[in-house]
């Protein structure tokens, strides 16, 4: 007899509302139902569900051949995920915390994102993992990783802000044929904000689209993650006490960019503010700029701007990782700046 | 003394229960600590290891000039930092996040550095001190000095390949460094059984051409002796060392996971070998100390826990501002304009 389905994974099925965890737990568990070749590898997926409990009581549904608890070799597990995507299975590789993706840099960059390119075959397997700061976590359980992979073709990058969008596009990147880096914000994961009630239906949101967060006419903010709500945050405050309109760009999808998005919404405003989490210098922000440079230039009544965290490690103590991470008082400032120029 | 005592005096031995006691009565004010909100981040026993690091370590060569043998601890290896000379203070200091911790609030608990004194904490990826800590040996090595470096990793950490890289390293180099494999026989919720197929670490030891041998790691002249013997050894040019250490981990990985996956009954039998139970016994069965100076002991260092704690406490957080200095030794970090006073970033 099959085993019953857990009871946390059935909310949305009653209905429920749920969390960018949940959402995310879901997604696996109703694609792990849908394809039978889809698998799941790392550290403490099994027994334990997860560092984070993503795949709590996975492990007793699906067995010990599709919830596999992996020796700590993030290199190891992640090259045989790809020899295993050779073959016709679909991994979905979960790093403990995403810092610890570093060791398989090697075979995710030469070999995985080379695959299709050299003929030898797509690759359709997922990494994801918890990223991000804000939980005192220091330089080795805080890093966003985008960046050290936005620079490899053939990888897509995945960074989602909602639980509907973590569910719908985690979906996506289980189903497609290529390598998706996906990046799941701890910071987000049980945020009571989020909850959420989802389309009791299975669906996708497509790779590589952003979302318009809020409309307006003045500022666009283009952002993602855990940003996309301080910049929320910053939008309401300038409507309500200075009367200026902020569009929000949440761009979901990081690799590939979707520039169409960016540079429609800065002809309609005319102005650009790039927020993100990760570092300053080789951040997202400059890729955008030079991009919204080459397609918007006569569009722009100001400087392309960015608020980011500072160019140094995740540090652990409160007021420094305060200072570090960009705050909603420094997307205030730096709109504000932007809207009266 | 018999040769039981290994070369040990009555102080020496009393030492070591010193540092056992220590050890326990840190983490136990931690604990504490922690349900009053002062901690900061995680919090990691070493509950039934202490022994593990408290021998070791007290078997090399200590000093705090520059000149002694390098240590590389873990988390579960206090009793190994505070006896190279790490501060009791500086380790509720770490834990609290604090402006005045050695690593000023920059990186949490053990991870932190007295090269003087011959420490080097560790990072968090596992395996990468392995690498470390054969490129410090190495040092040695080639500038014929007389020091040795010890590296401690859990049972899990074997699995990266940064510890068979800086193991097999070290092994080629004739790095003289002793690795201690912390088989503690979990790492988090995964038994060894399942990082390994070997049933002891010390059949990898042939792998890579070194010696390697295992020890019962609660009991603490086991560890001195094993490692003392070792560190003759390799000091003496023999390259390099491993140590398997045999318990059992009977916490949860860290405060937060309750370990509900490790069957009661066995971390019972292992609450029988305790290794500060064992040792308080042995000194008491052959006479090398009195119950009153066990007590003594006892008391003095939960004292000195709570003084140091309490003292820890009144220290203050760093300034935000501070997370922008360091960063390299000469390109200084740019505070962010959002935070100057002047709204424009051009004048920033
Ligand atoms: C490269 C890497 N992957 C994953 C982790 C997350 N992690 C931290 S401790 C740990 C378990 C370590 O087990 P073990 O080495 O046996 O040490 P123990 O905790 O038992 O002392 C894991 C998986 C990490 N720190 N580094
Ligand atoms: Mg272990």
């Amino acid at each position: 007899m099959d085993p019953e389905t857990p009871e946390h994974l059935l909310k949305t099925k009653r209905g429920e509302p749920v969390t960018m965890l949940e959402a995310i737990s879901e997604a696996l568990f109703e694609e792990m139902i849908r394809d039978e070749s889809v698998f799941l590898m790392g550290e403490d997926i099994g027994v334990y569900g997860g560092a984070f409990k993503v795949t709590r009581d996975f492990l007793s549904f699906f067995g010990e051949n599709r919830v596999i608890d992996t020796p700590i070799a993030e290199g190891g597990f992640t090259g045989a995920a790809a020899g295993a995507a050779h073959m016709g299975l679909r991994p979905v590789v979960e790093i403990q915390f995403m810092d610890f993706i570093s060791p398989a840099y090697d075979v995710i960059t030469n070999y995985i994102a080379t695959s299709n390119y050299r003929g030898a075959g797509p690759q359709p397997l997922v990494i994801r993992g918890p990223v991000g700061g804000g939980n005192r976590g220091g330089p080795f359980h805080s890093q966003n990783v985008e960046m050290a992979f936005f620079h490899t073709p053939g990888l897509k990058i995945v960074y989602p802000s909602t639980a509907r969008d973590a569910k719908g596009l985690l979906k996506a990147s289980i189903r497609d044929d290529n390598p998706v880096i996906f990046e799941e914000h701890k910071g987000l994961y049980r945020a009571p904000s989020l909850r959420e009630v989802l389309p009791d239906e299975d669906y996708v949101v497509p790779i590589g689209e952003a979302r318009i967060v809020r409309e307006g006419t003045d500022i666009t903010i283009v952002t993602y993650g855990a940003m996309v709500h301080k910049s929320v945050e910053a939008a309401q405050t300038m409507e309500n006490e200075d009367g200026v309109s902020v569009e929000i760009v949440d761009l979901r999808t990081l690799l590939p960019l979707d520039e169409d998005a960016i540079v429609e919404s800065v002809k309609k405003t005319n102005k650009l503010l790039v927020v993100h989490e990760d570092t300053r210098t080789g951040g997202i922000a400059g890729e955008i700029a030079i991009r919204v440079s080459e397609k918007a230039f006569e569009w722009l009544d100001g400087p392309i701007l960015r608020v980011t965290a500072i160019d140094a490690p995740v540090p652990y103590s409160g007021p420094l990782e305060d200072y570090f991470l960009p705050q909603t008082e420094d997307v205030l400032k730096a709109a504000r700046y932007l809207a009266a120029y | 003394m018999s040769e039981l005592t290994l070369g040990l005096e009555r102080a020496g031995l009393q030492d070591l229960y010193r540092s056992l006691c220590l050890t326990r009565a840190a983490e136990e004010r931690l604990e504490l600590l922690q349900k009053q909100g002062h901690v900061t981040g995680g919090l990691y026993r070493s509950l039934g290891q202490e022994a593990g690091a408290v021998g070791a370590a007290y078997a090399l060569r200590r000093r705090t000039d520059g000149t002694g043998d390098m240590l590389c601890h873990t988390i579960r290896a206090a009793g190994a930092l505070f006896l190279f000379g790490g501060e009791l203070i500086d380790y509720f200091r770490q834990y609290m996040a604090k402006g005045t911790s050695p690593t000023r609030g920059r990186e949490a608990n053990v991870h932190w550095f007295d090269f003087q004194k011959g420490f080097v904490g560790p990072v968090s990826p596992l395996g990468t001190m392995i690498e470390i800590m054969a490129g410090m040996t190495l040092s040695f090595r080639v500038r014929g000095e007389d020091r040795i470096g010890i590296v401690f990793y859990g049972d899990g950490a074997s699995s990266t390949g940064a510890w068979h890289e800086g193991l097999n390293f070290a092994a080629v180099q004739r790095c003289p460094m002793i690795l201690i494999v912390e088989n503690n026989q979990w790492a988090f919720s995964t038994p060894t059984s399942k990082n390994t197929r070997v049933s002891s670490f010390t059949e990898k030891g042939p792998g890579y051409g070194i010696d390697a041998e295992a020890v019962d790691g609660t009991d603490v002249l086991a560890v001195f002796d094993a490692v003392r013997r070792a560190a003759l050894q390799v000091r003496s040019g023999g390259g390099t060392h491993m140590i398997e250490l045999n318990y059992f981990r009977r916490k949860g990985h860290a405060q937060h996971d309750p370990q509900d996956y490790v069957d009661p009954a066995v971390i019972r039998a292992w609450e029988k070998k305790d290794p500060l139970d064992l040792y308080r016994s042995k000194l008491l069965h052959n006479e090398w100390a009195s119950e009153d100076e066990l007590v003594a002991i006892e008391e003095e260092t939960f004292e000195e826990c709570r003084v140091a704690a309490e003292a820890a406490i009144a220290e203050p957080y760093p300034e935000g501002t501070e997370a922008v200095t360091g960063v390299y030794t000469d390109v200084p970090t740019p505070h962010p304009w959002t935070r100057s006073s002047s709204p424009d970033p051009t004048l920033a």
